[in-house]
This record gives C-alpha cells, sequence and structure tokens, in this order.
C-alpha cells in the first residue's frame, strides 16, 4: 500500500518571513527556489500572508503551493522556526517547476522536531573503545594530524590518498573544492587522489577539452530555438528534469525534432513522442557500446554530402594535419577535419552492421542534424552524458560527438551546441595538480594492492558508487580492520602509545581512515576518524549548473550537532597539521599549512574563487538572485554581474590553452571494445546489466535511504527485465534476484518491463540494498575512465517478493494519455 | 473513458479561469474561523465533510465516477475497481477514490482505464489506482491524495477524509 502523508494541513509563511535564495543543491539542473522561514509561533493567513496570494482560493495549474515535502521546522541560529521552500516562477532555469528530488529538499533536512533525516552526523565520532565514539573536534582532528604527519614524515605525501569530491551543489561547491583543493593540492601535493565518482583524479571528458571546447558551452535556452535535439547516452526527463519540462519542451513545440541515442527505451523517449510526434521522434536504439561507429557514420554522411559549415570550419578549426599525436596521454591523434576523417570515414551500412540499427535510421539521424534547411545551417544540440562518459572509449567518443558539433558550425551559434547534460551542479576552484599525471594513478587498485599508509575521504561512498566493489571492499576491510585491532589493543594507553600502534599498523599494511562526510556510509562502516559536514542551506554555497549559471545558494538554517562546512574542516586540517609539524620541529613544512584562518565559507570564497575572478563577491551574487550570472563573469556594470551567455561565439577555442585558439577534430576511429575484459565478459554471460539512476533518487541515496516516500516507493534496487526473460527464469514482478558474474554478485528487485530488450537488463546503479558495482568489472580506459555501462552477468531468484515489495506497484513507468 | 477524462482536463482549464467565483467561495468559509476561534479551542485535526458520492449500485466495474470532495473546487474520482485492492471498501472491496489534481503541478489526471492508471498529460507522472494512487513514475513527491470511504449499510458511499493534502491549498478544508 502506497505511502500515506496524513498531512492535510500546512503552516502558511506570514509577512515578514526571512526569504532565502535556494538553488537546489541535487541535479546540475540547480532549479531556483525561495526558502521562507520564521518563527514557530507565528503563521499567516489565507488572506494576509508572505505570498501574497489569496490561499483561501484553490489555486489552478502551475499555481504556487507548499508541498508536504517542502516543508519542515528546522534550527536557524539556535531556534526552531518553520521552513517552506517553494519553486521560483522568476527563475529562468525551471519557471516554477519542481523536480521528485528538489521538491522534497525541506523533508531532506535534519529536524529534531519531526524527526526526519536524524542519520546526519552531528559530531566526530573516533574507533575507540571496540566502537565509534563521540568526540571534541579538537580530538578528532589532533589524531587525524599525528597520524596523517607521522606517515608522511616517515614516508612520503605519496602515502596519503585522498578521495575527494569535486562537484557543485549538495556538499560541494566552489567553497569546499577550494577548502580541500588548497590542503592537498597547495600545502601538498597529494598524486594519490581521486574524484568521488569514478577510481582516478581525471576529467569526465578529456577529448572535449583536448580539442578546444568545454562541455558546457550552451545556454538551456539554445534548446528553444534549435531544429535537433540529439540526445546521446542521456535520459533528461528523469536525470535533468527541468532542463527537459521547461526548455527541451517548449523546444519541441517550436518544431525542434528530437533524436535519442540510447540502447534501452526511456521515459524520456516516451515524452518526446507525446510532444513531438513519433514522426519528429527517432530512437536509435544502439548495441551497447557501439556510439562512436554511428557518430563516425553521421559524420561520414555530413562530410560527404557537403554539410558541414565550411566558412566555421576554415575560420575556427585547426588546419594542418595533426595537431596533437596520439601517445599514453592522448588515446586519440587531434587535428585538422581532413586528418581526422581518414580515421573516422565509416559507411552507414558499415555502422548499422556494428550498431544493430538500420542504415536509413543512421541517414535519417545525419539529415535531422545537419542538413541545411533554406541556405542556412541546421542548428542542433547534442547532449550527452552517463551512457557515453560511463561508456566504451570515453575519449574517443566524446571526440566523435563533438567533432560532429564543429563540422557543422554548432558549437558557440545559436540554437547549438555540444555539451554533457551533467550530474551534480559543477563549483571547481583549486590549484593546479600537475604532479597528479595523466594518465593519473589508479587508486582503487592502488588500495587493493596495499598502496597508501592513510585515506582521507570527503564525501565519497566507494562501496556503493565505483568499479569492482566486491574486490575493493574485500581488500579495504581487510586493511582498516588491522587499524581498527590496533586501536583496541591500545586501549589504556596513552596517546603517544596510540598513535605508535596506528603507524605500527599502516606500517604492516594497514590502512588509517578519515572519513568526511555528511552521513555514516557504507565505506564509513571501516573508517577510524569520522568528522560531519554540513550541506548546502546549512552554510552558504556557490555553484554553476549545466549552462554555466552561478548563482549563491543561501544558508537558512544550521547544520546538525557540530557539522561544519567541508573548506573549515580542510583548514581545521592545515591547522593541526601546522601544529603537530612544528611540535616534530619540521617548521619548513609546517609553514605550507598557513594561510587557513578562515572564520566562514565566504573567507574560504574569497582566499579562492574571488582570487580567480575578481568581480564575483558573495553580496554581487545575493544581488544577482536565483537568476545568477553565466560564467564566465567578465564585468560588473550598474550593479549586475555581467556575464556569458554561451561560450565561444567569437570562434576562438581556448579548453586546450592553444595560442592559436583554433579547435582540433579527434581522429575517432572506431577500434571495439577499448577496456579490459568486456568482450570475454560480453561472451561469457546472457545479460548486459545496463545501469543507471532513476527521477526517484538523488545520486547513492544517501538521504533517500531515510526518507519514507522513496524507500516506500523501491525499498530495493529495481532491475528492469523483460517479462519473457523473467518467465525463462521462474522470476516473478518484485522478486529478489541475484545478479552474479567472475566479479561479484549483487542484488535487486525485479521490474517487469515489456519494453525492456531479451537478454538485457536496467539496473539502477547506486542502491543501498544492491550496490550495481559489485559486478562491474576493474577495466578502464587509457585514461582511468570506468566503463561502468559494460557489464554482463548471470541472474537467478534469490526469494519471493519480501514483504517490503508486495503492494508497489509493478506497472509500466510510461505515460499513456 | 479516455474521452471523458479529456473533459476533465478542459474542466481544469476552465475551472483556472474562473477564480474569481472561487475566490469569493473560499473566502465566505474562512471568514468564520476567527469569531469562532475565541468560542471554542481549535480542533487538533481537521473536520471533514461527510459527503455522499453514490451507491454501490450504482457503480460499474472500471468506469470511473467525477466526484468533487471536500468542496467543489477539488475534483475526484470515485472507482469500482473489480478486483479487491488494500484500502478498498464495499462488498468486494474494490472501491477507491481519489483526487485527480496532480501533486505535481495540479494538472488535471486522466484515467487510462486499460492498465488502470492516472495519468498527467502535463509533466508525464503516472500513479497506480490499484495500489493506493502509489506515483508509478513522476515528478510528485506524494502520492495521490486517497479519499476515506465509508460504505453505508444501505450502499451509500461517503468521503470522508483523505489521506495527502490536495494540491493548490494550505488545508484540505478551506
Amino acid at each position: 500500500m502506497a505511502h500515506k502523508r496524513q498531512i492535510d494541513r500546512l503552516p502558511i509563511p506570514p509577512k515578514g518571513a526571512k526569504v532565502h535564495n535556494v538553488t537546489c543543491h541535487y541535479c546540475i539542473v540547480g532549479c531556483g527556489y525561495k526558502a521562507y522561514t520564521w518563527d514557530r509561533n507565528k503563521q499567516g493567513t489565507a488572506t494576509d500572508n508572505a505570498l501574497g496570494i489569496d490561499l483561501s482560493e484553490q489555486q489552478g495549474a502551475d499555481g504556487t503551493w507548499l508541498k508536504p515535502s517542502n516543508y519542515n521546522i528546522v534550527k536557524q541560529d539556535g531556534k526552531d522556526v518553520h521552513l517552506a521552500i517553494y519553486a521560483d516562477q522568476d527563475c529562468v532555469v525551471n519557471s516554477g517547476l519542481a523536480s521528485v528530488r528538489g521538491a522534497r529538499m525541506a523533508e531532506n533536512r535534519p529536524s529534531e522536531v519531526t524527526g526526519t533525516q536524524q542519520q546526519r552526523l552531528t559530531d566526530p565520532l573516533v574507533w575507540k573503545y571496540g566502537t565509534w565514539v563521540p568526540t571534541s573536534w579538537d580530538d578528532a582532528q589532533d589524531l587525524v594530524a599525528q597520524v596523517t604527519a607521522r606517515a608522511i614524515k616517515e614516508g612520503s605525501e605519496d602515502d596519503l590518498v585522498v578521495s575527494m569530491f569535486d562537484h557543485g551543489g549538495s556538499a560541494g561547491g566552489y567553497e569546499n573544492t577550494w577548502g580541500t583543493g588548497k590542503l592537498y593540492f597547495q600545502s601538498m601535493n597529494i598524486k594519490h587522489c581521486r574524484i568521488h565518482n569514478r577510481p582516478a583524479y581525471n576529467s569526465e571528458v578529456h577529448s572535449s577539452r583536448d580539442m578546444g571546447v568545454d562541455e558546457l558551452n550552451y545556454g538551456y535556452k539554445d534548446y528553444q530555438v534549435t531544429d535537433t535535439i540529439v540526445m546521446w547516452g542521456a535520459n533528461p526527463l528523469e536525470c535533468q528534469t527541468n532542463v527537459f519540462l521547461n526548455h527541451m519542451k517548449p523546444g519541441m513545440q517550436n518544431g525542434a525534432k528530437f533524436i535519442l541515442v540510447d540502447p534501452r527505451r526511456t521515459v524520456t523517449l516516451n515524452a518526446a513522442e507525446d510532444i513531438a510526434g513519433t514522426e519528429n521522434t527517432l530512437h536509435l536504439a544502439i548495441n551497447e557500446g557501439t556510439d562512436m561507429a554511428l557518430a563516425n557514420a553521421i559524420m561520414t554522411i555530413i562530410v560527404d554530402n557537403g554539410w558541414t559549415d565550411d566558412a566555421y570550419v576554415a575560420n575556427n578549426t585547426f588546419q594542418d594535419g595533426i595537431a596533437v599525436e596520439q601517445d599514453a596521454a592522448h588515446p586519440a591523434a587531434l587535428g585538422s577535419l581532413d586528418e581526422a576523417m581518414k580515421s573516422i570515414r565509416m559507411s552507414a551500412e558499415q555502422a548499422a552492421e556494428i550498431c544493430g540499427v538500420s542504415a536509413d535510421d543512421i541517414r535519417k539521424a545525419a539529415s535531422w542534424i545537419a542538413e541545411p534547411m533554406g541556405g542556412a545551417r541546421a542548428k542542433c544540440i547534442i547532449g550527452y552524458e552517463k551512457g557515453v562518459i560511463w561508456g566504451n572509449d570515453n575519449y574517443r567518443t566524446v571526440g566523435s560527438l563533438v567533432n560532429i558539433g564543429l563540422a557543422t558550425g554548432n558549437i558557440g551559434q545559436e540554437g547549438g551546441g555540444v555539451c554533457r547534460m551533467g550530474g551534480h551542479q559543477e563549483g571547481y576552484f583549486r590549484p593546479p595538480e600537475p604532479f597528479v599525471g595523466r594518465p593519473p594513478t589508479y587508486i582503487d587498485q592502488l588500495l587493493i594492492n596495499g598502496g597508501g599508509k592513510v585515506h582521507h575521504i570527503w564525501a565519497c561512498d566507494h562501496y556503493k558508487t565505483t568499479l569492482n566493489i566486491t574486490e575493493f571492499k574485500k581488500a579495504y576491510k581487510k586493511r582498516a580492520d588491522m587499524v581498527k585491532d590496533a586501536i583496541d589493543a591500545a586501549a589504556g594507553g596513552s596517546r603517544e602509545d596510540m598513535i605508535n600502534a596506528i603507524v605500527d599498523a599502516v606500517n604492516a599494511g594497514g590502512l588509517f581512515v578519515v572519513d568526511v562526510d555528511v552521513i555514516h556510509t557504507k565505506i564509513g562502516q571501516n573508517a577510524h576518524v569520522i568528522l560531519p559536514a554540513v550541506e548546502a542551506n546549512e552554510m552558504n554555497l556557490t555553484s554553476m549548473n549545466g549552462e554555466r549559471r552561478l548563482r549563491l545558494s543561501e544558508k537558512y538554517m544550521d547544520g546538525p550537532g557540530v557539522a561544519m562546512p567541508d573548506c573549515l574542516i580542510a583548514a581545521g586540517m592545515a591547522q593541526n597539521m601546522e601544529r603537530v609539524l612544528r611540535a616534530m620541529g619540521d617548521d619548513a613544512y609546517a609553514d605550507k599549512f598557513m594561510g587557513y584562518d578562515w572564520e566562514t565559507e565566504e573567507d574560504a570564497f574569497m582566499d579562492g574563487y574571488n582570487s580567480g575572478n575578481p568581480e564575483v563577491t558573495y553580496d554581487r551574487l545575493r544581488a544577482m538572485g536565483n537568476n545568477g550570472v553565466q560564467e564566465p563573469v567578465v564585468g560588473h556594470e550598474n550593479g549586475q554581474l555581467i556575464g556569458t551567455e554561451r561560450l565561444y561565439a567569437d570562434g576562438k577555442f581556448t579548453r586546450h590553452g592553444r595560442d592559436d585558439m583554433k579547435a582540433l577534430f579527434c581522429a575517432s576511429g572506431w577500434r571495439g571494445w577499448q577496456a579490459e575484459g568486456k568482450a570475454d565478459e560480453q561472451a561469457a554471460h546472457r545479460f548486459w546489466v545496463n545501469n543507471g539512476r532513476a527521477n526517484i533518487f538523488w545520486q547513492n541515496l544517501f538521504l533517500d535511504q531515510a526518507n519514507d516516500f522513496v524507500m516506500d516507493r523501491y525499498p530495493y534496487p529495481f532491475v528492469e527485465m523483460n517479462p519473457d526473460d523473467m518467465a525463462d527464469l521462474g522470476v516473478g514482478a518484485g522478486d529478489l534476484v541475484e545478479l552474479y558474474n567472475g566479479n561479484g554478485a549483487t542484488q535487486a528487485m525485479a521490474y517487469p518491463t515489456p519494453t525492456a530488450k531479451r537478454n538485457q537488463v536496467f539496473m539502477v546503479f547506486a542502491h543501498p540494498n544492491g550496490a550495481q558495482g559489485n559486478i562491474i568489472n576493474p577495466g578502464v580506459n587509457e585514461l582511468v575512465l570506468p566503463d561502468y555501462k559494460h557489464c554482463w552477468a548471470d541472474i537467478r531468484k534469490i526469494s519471493d517478493a519480501p514483504a517490503s515489495v508486495k503492494g508497489i506497484s509493478m506497472k509500466s513507468k510510461e505515460y499513456t494519455a | 473513458m479516455s474521452k471523458r477524462c479529456e473533459r476533465l482536463v478542459d474542466a481544469g482549464r476552465r475551472q483556472f479561469l474562473r477564480g474569481g467565483a472561487v475566490a469569493a467561495a473560499g473566502a465566505a468559509v474562512v471568514t468564520v474561523a476567527p469569531g469562532e476561534a475565541q468560542a471554542a479551542p481549535a480542533s487538533a485535526q481537521l473536520d471533514y465533510p461527510s459527503n455522499k458520492l453514490s451507491n454501490v449500485a450504482d457503480l460499474a466495474v472500471n468506469e470511473p465516477v467525477d466526484i468533487e470532495y471536500p468542496d467543489a473546487d477539488s475534483p475526484g474520482v470515485l472507482l469500482k475497481l473489480g478486483t479487491a485492492v488494500e484500502g478498498g471498501v464495499g462488498p468486494d472491496g474494490d472501491i477507491v477514490a481519489y483526487s485527480v489534481l496532480c501533486p505535481h503541478q495540479g494538472w488535471f489526471l486522466n484515467y487510462n482505464g486499460d492498465d488502470k492508471t492516472f495519468n498527467c498529460p502535463g509533466h508525464y507522472s503516472r500513479y497506480d489506482a490499484e495500489a493506493g494512487g502509489q506515483q508509478i513514475w513522476g515528478h510528485a513527491t506524494q502520492n495521490l491524495p486517497q479519499f476515506t470511504l465509508r460504505v453505508a449499510d444501505n450502499g451509500d458511499i461517503f468521503a470522508e477524509g483523505c489521506s495527502d493534502l490536495i494540491f493548490g491549498r494550505p488545508s484540505n478544508v478551506l
């Protein structure tokens, strides 16, 4: 039976309620909201309220309405206050629309009054006396610094391994990436680091950048004036919801055609068919991993038909053969269009054979993308995301898409763009990190193989969101347990005895784990020190969205307990390192940890982002409200920050840093499966286990796992299966199945899906009750980008549907008129 | 079935346009509240009206009946599903009633009798009439408000409550 809130009325914000600008802290889109807070003992009335509308009247469709999920009672300056969050009708990003994620911001806040999110960490925890016990910041930070300093001094900075988020929104943002970046890339030169969602420190789109093209080069309004929208390995209705509803939908209503490249039929396609009509919608349901072959065939058709924008190519792209040779850091050569075509050339028939779609459909796609209409350039946007990024041959495949945009003059022009759709918002400002190297170290393998002695983790959960998790967990737990055992054995001794015991354990192959996060995570089960962080709106936080729109999302509540912004935790870590290193007599090294006297997150912002963008301050961003300013910011006039609507409008491509400012084409020759072990695994197992996100969940469910509405719907990760495959295996709707292969095993709840192809299933990626990454092999590309999407396994039934699954809907997710 | 639900969408548009009349009716209800507050303490929970919707004998399987509850501005559907469901009432345990304003943005939902789902033409959310109005897929952050039903001995069906807040109002009883 569906979850019932049993809420039938809500408080009304009174006139005089505080109003805060809020950018949703979940996905890349960054929808605008207004958060109202007011004293617990006050309320507005239906006719006299902060909203200035008559609430005694039934509001019409799209009218202002406070959803119960966006109401809570939270702490503000130590007092309980009402919190009511409304989608901002005036924000150009979402125009008042709220996603199933953003509209739950309030109830996903910690509240001592309503009991929500009581899983949030309130105090530092340290493993002592055989368990985790709360302690002071001073005690916890001293332990971190003592052990970290000893490990580095007795070994090197390479013995400190760091996993750290690089995103905006959530608990990321310019403040927090700077705090961690300054610590690990300026005070130290940490080579052994990785990012939250991949096993190394690298770009998800190296080739686009090497070609001179930043991956977020358009504005969302370009969707409304384009001729063709191509979603390539992207599922925007679920994953960038309001870009689809508020920008792509109007674009299609204005006449844009829609192409989906995805082996799976998704709700995005279903909606596009409803909006544009099936005659203006094309689904290229290619064989898994064959995107580049399709792109190369489309590119070949474009070139052979003369649909290239020759003036654009001549003026804005490199003309003289090879500009960058293929080498260990560049999995393809880069250069002129003619040079690239030597590798790219593929006929529609060849691609049809590889991709499993018809040559006519490939030609149709090429025509929709590039055939000039009435002598004018065809406007086309190609949006790509994890189907490409976490796909086969990342470097060349991303390059093959950017090739199409460059050849047709669609980058930097109205209604154009070749952009990633994005996951989190962005918010990266860190010192350069040349010591990381390219290719970088494969950190998961380093840890599995006994490398590193101390591991600092910043909001990453490798037990849910990496590849090869089964193997990783086994090795990691063993190493971390060595330190737990050493701590337990040293109980009752002095502080020095404890530090010595830990250092001895890490020298013997153990790993000392420091986990900074907002909750006690799965990998946190193996941590020794756990430090509580706050999220956006428990601090002021700046990020940019998928069209580079920079906003200040304002603090409206206190963090739980003594939790702090990550940037201030990093500052505390630096200050403790300085103190400990001085006590050890190394003043020169200690001096490198100076410069963290930040009182607030704004201090960190000014020390970092503002140093590179002197026009941008908190006050100026606050004045720009929820519409903010699109980066790069180029000035400040009449009280307004001046931004950039679209990159490369002048045809000068800068992302690669070349003096000639010419874009490069990628010699993206097709070469089949690129990551190790994929072809063999495909041959050995029946099911392709496609995987990814779903609308209702935010990332690895770190908050949603304590959200009743979400967990009622999906108590287990779903795996969408063709009903005939289910019948073959004797699996009923909602039954628990195990997915297994040589890499490990995981579990999911079977969700009958008639549109699923036979022998292909889709499993939600990072559910706490079944991590899909358990069964992904360790294969990565040359630059250590994981190929999560390509995983094959066998499936068997574990049990009938558990009690929590009985009664939940198993119907098709596709809208019917 | 779907034709009638198309009309529901049209009804929603009309309703949106006639906001002035609704405002007058709503204001009349609300203005009595302050006066009463001094006479008696406010109740801890809402008092819902008990409204007769239909009679068991008048319902046909999978033929939704348009209803309005708790008042004329809150459209809903009364539905005999044909198979017993958790929370269903009546002799066959298969009668349910829901608000048909999508709890995402308040658009009128269409009923699809083929798979017994409610569907939003605005943003593609879907709700399962056989699973307590659970959102199958969509953007709403709650399931479909389900009306609490009572069946009298003579088969009359009354609505007497609601499981969730109805779109577009701060209180289910305005």
